[in-house]
């Protein structure tokens, strides 16, 4: 076994037991501690995948912009850091719940080993970063538009909302 | 980069994404609900770069699908947050099961 692979090896361990403590733990607040772990061993994942800007990206946007918005949204919700009294962290389906995702693991599992991906392990040439501003300029301008006005319509719509 | 197999990275982000789903189904706090959505995102965004890096790694696409996702996430996140938060202030709970004010 080579040291990348035992590197994937641990950060998927990581990851994944980050996401399991994160649905299982008591309170939120915890939980979001969790998630930013997660984040980051996806962004680890992304550097083994050679995707290096996906990766920063990653940190900015996942662990630093959306963990410190939901740890704000805990914050300002006094009652929310407790876990509730007399209440398990789950509703009454979550039995239910884990076996249909186990079942969709399990199917999924077999689905990604049986077929016959046409890989194709061509080396990234060029400047990774280069090229990819360069196409959100050219090729991927329209996307890049959705998406920016996507972002204003949200970012009025949340202030809208959250408003008094 | 190269020994490690595809299929890896697919069951990394399956398990992930089921991960996600049992905590967006299954938690009873509102907040939790939307972290656990955050996290099968994430598991979405796994596959695309693997299967850019391994499929087609001449074209940009599936990094620009990321970057795009990744948008719709933080919109998504900032959006439901919102909600949330306007739920709290006027029906004074995060508890999902309380809020069915839209349920028949």
């Amino acid at each position: 076994m080579s040291i990348t692979q035992v590197a994937f090896i641990l950060i998927s361990a990581i990851t994944l037991g980050s996401a399991l403590a994160m649905v299982t733990s008591r309170t939120v607040f915890v939980a979001a501690l969790w998630m930013v772990a997660a984040f980051v061993g996806v962004a680890a994942l992304y550097i083994l995948l050679e995707a290096g800007f996906l990766a920063a990206i990653q940190l900015l946007i996942y662990a630093g912009g959306i963990a410190v918005l939901i740890l704000f949204a805990i914050m300002l919700t006094p009652r929310v850091m407790q876990p509730m009294e007399g209440l398990s962290r789950f509703n009454d389906q979550w039995m239910f719940v884990a076996a249909v995702s186990a079942f969709l693991f399990a199917g999924l599992w077999a689905l990604a080993i049986r077929t016959d991906w046409p890989v194709n392990l061509q080396r990234v040439t060029g400047d990774n970063i280069f090229l990819l501003g360069r196409g959100f300029m050219t090729q991927y301008l329209l996307p890049f538009e959705v998406t920016s006005i996507l972002l204003l319509v949200a970012l009025v719509g949340a202030i809208v909302i959250a408003r008094d | 980069m190269p020994d490690i197999p595809l299929s890896w990275y697919l069951i990394v982000a399956s398990a992930l994404f089921c991960i996600g789903l049992f905590g967006a189904l299954s938690r009873r706090n509102a907040i939790g609900i939307l972290m656990g959505i955050e996290v099968m995102l994430n598991a979405v965004n796994i596959n695309l770069v693997a299967f850019w890096r391994y499929i087609t790694p001449q074209a940009l696409t599936g990094q620009v699908f990321v970057i795009v996702s990744i948008t719709v996430a933080a919109a998504e996140a900032a959006v439901g947050l919102a909600l949330i938060l306007a739920i709290f202030r006027s029906r004074d709970t995060v508890n999902i099961e309380d809020v069915h004010l839209m349920k028949w």
